[in-house]
Parts: structure tokens; sequence; C-alpha cells
């Protein structure tokens, strides 16, 4: 592949670029970047008007494979990654058997060596079968290729547990990413408690079932000097007491999904599966709190969530449907209509919560748009607009909360390890 | 001849107050026909309705029961054990297959919120909620609304005290927004830990103090009180329920005061025997008055034919 990117403006927050710049790679690898580049009998790519990145990472997506390929399949799962502009995911433990042993981590890595579009990151269970109770081995775990640790899903109730776990991953330098969540106060919710959730007669789960567990899990980091990972905050008093653990200088990191600061509970459509997720959508004084916490880099990441069902499963009561929504394929779009576009964020600054800041939290090696190395690209056409609809997306999933919504802003190739595996919105493998 | 110009009725909240007007009006003839030897009405000829419930009911099944025979439609009764909920067919695929089979109109009682707007959203057959989880029971709200106007003569400007459960009470949801919509004053009684106090945001009266929620008001609806919240951690114990918030003789000293209760009632806790009792108690009539209801919902949204012609 002799392939020249022109006229695209660079951003590169790994390598500190933010200009308009050409990229000419040949057989994957880059070799020039400047102004003006002219080269003969080269495949030319015009990204005028264009935003070229490092592939963009997403910390936080479920591929279900092993065990529920029915809602996806690493080739599924990689493929929509692809087409939203991810050059990697990092899939989380839940599958069927558990990812909680050296067996099943490798299992994943090589269903991805052979079928997966994407980077593959597999995340190991904190606990075995994620039940609360006994530790997985981290050390073997390491050994075999995890980047983290999560029972995500499932918050580790017992805050002894807890502890162990943080001191016992300080060995092997393993993030621990915490699912927040005190199920007690949750009980059998399935939607914001409060004015919605009463006058619908839906059951609550207050934000405080959120926030009384970050506060615990930042105490627990304070006290054995450990690393916390927050995923997918999703209220104002936990963005606080991030804010405050980051005060003092604690090793606290927080993740948002851009459902919760693009959508609210006001804006459910009554009874639809679809807007279902946990934590679930909070108010809009929440999500106000979310992009404040995004400007102040008191959250680092955006991340997908993205958490694939079967159609059966989602067309049903809300209260019997399963949680979680589908999301890599609208990462982007909804980053620059709900961020970059009101300016809130920067290019270069949302870029970085994409790339460079859960590379840096997940330890993955990432050279951005460098010489001489891997090509590892996003292309992004801000201008491009769609009705989003089902037949959009390559996901298996489409419980999607934005189908039938006009969405902007859509990644237009992507290229992981020199090979280009998605061009205009065409998956190319 | 005026009719409801929708196909479901699904809940208050979505209901103009020119609508409730149209049904509290409509359901007016309807009861002067009880008392008269014509209690069959053809107005529903032809016409299948299958009652599905999903939660165990006895009144509210029976009531729709008798006013859709009383109109003359076919009925079918179809109850589903909670278990397949979650195990057996869709709730989906349930109701698209009796929509093959022609049905018209569907009555249905779920114990998830919302379980019937999802499905009157997907099938084009006519789906009356006979209640759903605690979200809404709007033919109770409207049968409480009529019974409160045929004794009071309005809903306008009456003060109407909802007492008890009113977290986990589709009773007291409907009631709500029918009362509301009505012009009535509304206050809700009860435990803390049973009472939102997000209901403020619709105008209502938040009280945890019985005696004081008490004064001034024109009707009291007593919801029933369901054991299970004890184990639910909501209040110590039934025995505390009933002093703190049982309506009794020494609570309720007006005796000018409608007392209502949906049914079926806990005597001795949330309602004393000498209350449900006595002459101030419309509990019988509201039932009586579920019937009236009923039949003028279904009229109004699939009859044919002209109620004022036969009155007349």
């Amino acid at each position: 592949m002799r392939l020249l990117i022109k006229n695209g403006r660079v951003v590169d927050p790994i390598n500190n670029i933010d200009e308009k710049l050409d990229i000419y790679i040949e057989k994957g690898v880059i070799k020039k970047i400047a102004k003006n580049i002219n080269i003969d009998d080269v495949e030319i790519y015009n990204a005028n008007n264009m935003i070229v990145t490092p592939g963009l990472i997403d910390m936080h997506t479920h591929l279900r494979e092993p065990g529920y390929e029915q809602k996806e399949k690493i080739s599924t799962g990689s493929a929509a990654a692809a087409m939203g502009g991810f050059t990697g995911v990092v899939c989380m433990a839940n599958t069927n058997p558990v990812t909680d042993n050296q067996a099943t981590v490798k299992l994943i890595l090589s269903i991805a060596e052979k079928e997966g579009i994407v980077k593959v990151y597999p995340v190991a269970a904190v606990t075995k079968n994620q039940e609360g109770k006994e530790l997985t081995e981290f050390g073997d775990l390491k050994n075999v290729g995890v980047v983290a640790l999560s029972d995500d899903g499932n918050p580790i109730m017992n805050a002894e547990l807890m502890r162990r776990a943080l001191e016992y991953a300080k060995m092997f330098d393993l993030p621990i990413l915490a699912h927040c969540e005190d199920k007690n106060l949750s009980g059998d919710g399935v939607v914001n408690e409060g004015y919605y959730s009463t006058i619908k007669g839906l059951r609550g789960i207050p934000d405080i079932s959120e926030s009384v567990m970050v506060a615990r899990d930042i105490m627990l980091t304070k006290f054995t000097n450990s690393k916390l990972h927050i995923m997918h905050i999703s209220t104002k008093r936990s963005v606080e007491l991030v804010r405050q653990a980051k005060e003092e200088k604690l090793k606290v990191t927080a993740e948002v999904t851009p459902h919760h600061f693009s959508l609210t509970e006001d804006d459910i459509v009554d009874y639809d599966a679809n807007f279902k997720m946990n934590p679930p959508l909070r108010s809009e004084e929440d999500r106000k709190a979310l992009i404040k916490g995004l400007q102040d880099d008191t959250i680092e990441v955006i991340a997908s969530d993205h958490a694939p069902h079967t159609l059966f499963e989602k067309e049903r009561e809300f209260d019997l449907a399963p949680f979680g929504i589908i999301g890599l394929e609208t990462v982007v779009p909804l980053t620059f209509m709900n961020l970059i576009n009101p300016g809130f964020l920067s290019i270069f600054d949302a870029i970085k919560k994409l790339t460079l800041n859960p590379s840096k939290i997940l330890k993955i090696k990432k050279e951005g748009i460098k010489k001489n190395v891997l090509a590892d690209i996003t292309v992004i056409n801000p201008e491009l607009e769609f009705i989003y609809n089902k037949d959009m997306i390559v996901s298996k999933g489409t419980n999607s909360p934005f189908l039938g919504k006009k969405l902007k802003s859509f990644p237009v190739m992507t290229i992981v390890e020199g090979k280009m595996v998605m061009k205009d919105r065409k998956i190319m493998v | 001849m005026k009719r409801l110009n929708r196909k479901d009725l699904l809940d208050l909240e979505s209901l103009s107050k020119e609508e409730i007007e149209l049904i509290l009006d409509t359901a007016k003839p309807f009861k002067e026909l009880f008392t008269k030897t014509k209690k069959k009405l053809d107005f529903l000829k032809g016409k299948t309705i299958v009652n599905i419930f999903y939660e165990p009911s006895t009144r509210t099944r029976t009531s729709f029961e008798i006013a859709e025979k009383r109109l003359g439609a076919d009925v079918i009764n179809i109850t589903v054990s909670s278990s397949s909920v979650v195990k057996g067919e869709s709730l989906l695929d349930t109701i698209k297959t009796l929509t093959a089979m022609s049905a018209d109109i569907l009555v249905m009682r779920h114990s998830s919120a919302g379980a019937p707007h999802f499905i009157a959203s997907r099938v084009p057959i006519s789906v009356i909620n006979g209640g759903d989880g605690f979200h809404a029971h709007p033919t109770q709200a409207l049968l409480d609304m009529f019974t409160i106007r045929e004794k009071l003569g309005t809903l306008k400007g009456k003060r109407i005290a909802l007492i008890g459960d009113i977290l986990f009470s589709r009773v007291a949801r409907s009631n709500i927004w029918g009362l509301k919509k009505m012009g009535a004053k509304v206050r809700i009684i009860g435990p803390a830990t049973l009472v939102p106090e997000y209901f403020k945001k619709l105008d209502v009266e938040v009280f945890f103090d019985l005696k004081e929620g008490l004064k001034g008001v024109d009707v009291v609806n007593i919801l029933r009180i369901q054991r299970e919240r004890q184990k639910q951690m909501l209040f110590p114990t039934i025995r505390e329920y009933n002093r703190l918030f049982g309506i009794d003789e020494k609570t309720l000293t007006n005796s000018e005061v409608l007392v209502m209760h949906p049914g079926p009632m806990n005597r001795g806790i949330e309602i004393s025997d000498y209350i449900a009792d006595s002459e101030q108690a419309v509990i019988l009539e509201q039932v009586t008055n579920g019937i009236a209801i009923r039949m003028a919902v279904l009229y109004l949204i699939a009859g044919e034919g002209d109620i004022n012609e036969i009155i007349n």
C-alpha cells in the first residue's frame, strides 16, 4: 500500500501536533509527514477539511465472546470499532465463562488474532466468576496479556476485598477499573431516581448509589496508595469526589460515556429499553457536571461502554430488559456534536481523551503519527451527516437510543497496524 | 355523537381535561341503565375483547368482564402466571398472536410499568390499561373521580387526600394526574419512605403527619398497604403503620369527609371496621361505578351506536 493522506488537519496529542500536514504511508509504515508532499504513482486520499488522528482506543467495550455470540462476536464488535474510528478496544471480562483465567484470555486473543479487525486488549475479572468473593490470579493474567482488571457489571460490594484487590494489583501495575455502584441502594432500579422515575412508575437508582461507592473506592485507593480508574461516571457528586481526589494528588482517573454527556432522563422515549443502561441516564445538572469534569480534566477518558444485546432481549417490558446500549459507532459523532461543536472541548483535547489518556492509564504503547512507525490512524470527516438507522450499524446489536436521530461527524478511514480496515464507511476486510 | 379520538387508554397523564370529562359524562347514562331492566346493550356486538391479566386480579377483571358483556362483546379471559413472564413466550409474541386471532380490544394488566404502552405502540388493536406496575390504573382513577363528582357535585377546588403507600401505587399516580387536570387540590399523606417528595413538582402537597394532612379535606382515598413493604425496610411494623396512618373514628372525626378505598381493604390496618362500614364510606359505590366507567371507556373507544338514543 502506498497512500498519501493529503490536506488533513493532523491532531495528534501523543506527539503534540495540531496542524495541516500530509502523511505518506508505504507498506503500512509512515514514511513522511510534511506540508505539501508530492509523490507520483500513489493512492491519494484527499482529507481536505478532515481531522487525521492517531487510531482511537475504546477502553470500555463488551465484545461478548466467548459465551454470548448471539449478542456480539469479536469479529463483529471489532468491525463496529473500525467503523467507529477505533484501532483498539479494551474488552470487558463479563463473558461466559468469565474472563478470570489464562485459558479464556488466550482464547480471546487467539480469536482476535484470526477474526479481529482492530487490536483487542482483554480485561480480566478482579474476582473469580465476578462473584466478589475470591481474587483471580492477577500475576498469571498479566503474563498472558491482560491490560487491566475489572468486575464491570458487578460492583465489588465487599470493601475488604476491594482493599486487597487494590493492594495486590500494585505488584503488577495493573489498573483496576471500578464499576462504582452500591447494589443495595440500586435495588431493582431501572432508571435514575427522581421526578421521571416517580411519574413513570419505574424503580429508581439514586445518584448516591454511585457516589457512595466512588467515595469508598477513593478512600481505599488513598489508604492503599494504589491506582483506581472509575468507569462510566454519571453523577455530579461523583465528579466532585474525583476532583477532590485529584487535588489530593491521588492516582484516580475517570471515564464518561457519550450517552451520559449527551442525554438525560428527560430524553427517554417512554418505556423504550434502548434507553436503559447502567448507570442510568441522569439529570441535566449531572450532565452539565460531567461536561465540566471533561473540561478541567477531572474526567480524562471518553469510552463507549458498548453493550450489545439481541433485539428480542430489548423488545420487551422496560424493567425486564437487560441494561446496556451499543456505542462504538457513535462515540465520534456524539463527541463532536455535544463537546467540540458547542465549544466545551477543543478537537485536540477531545482526541486526547480517546487516544493518549486511555493508553497512559492502560500502558498501551501508542506511537501516534510519527515517522517510521506502523500507521495507526483515524480520519474523521466533521461534516459527514446521517440519519442514524439500523442498516448503518455494523455491530450485531442495534440497541441504540440514537436510532432515527441525525448524527454528524463520522470517521471515514481507520488504519490498524498499517492496514486499511475501513475506508469511506466500508469495512475493507 | 362524541368519541374518544384515540386507539388506546393507557394513562391519565396523556388525556386532556375534555377527554376525562367526556368519559365521566358518558358513564352517567350507563349507570342509569343499571337500575332499569335493560342491562344489556349491543354497542360492542361482534367485537372480541381479550382480558389478559399477568397479575392476579378479582375486582378489576370481573368489572371489565361485566362491562364488556353488558355492551354485547365476546369476551375471552386469559390469566398468565407471573413466572411465565420471565421464562415463557415474550409478551410481544403473545399479543401479536392474539392480534392475529383478530381480537379487537385488549384489556391488559401487567406487573411491569409501561407494558401496555410498549404493546400499544406495536400492535394495531386497542389497548386498555387495567393497571401496569405502579405506574397507572386509569379506569380506577376515573371511577374514583366519577364517585367524587357524583357525591360532591364537582371536582374543582375539592381537597382530596391520598393516604398510604404512594410510592408503589398506580392508583395514586392516576388519581393525581386526573384530579389535577380536573382542578382538584391533591395532597399525599404517609410515611416518608413511601411518599416521594418528587410529586411536589406536580403541585401536590406532601404530609408525613396524618393529623396535619387531614385538616380541611373533602375526600380521603385510603390505599392498601402491602405487608411486603415491611420486609423492604420501608416501615418497621404494621402495628406502627396503623398507629401513625390508620384511618379510624379517632383520626377521622369529620363525618362529612367522603371515605374511599380502591380495595381490597386491610381492615384494622389502613382502615378501621367502623370507618369502612360507616355512612361516609362510598367503597361499594366505587365498585358499582367502576362498571359504568369501564362501559363508557369501551364505548368511547370502540362502540357503535349512540347511548343517548337508548336513554331517551
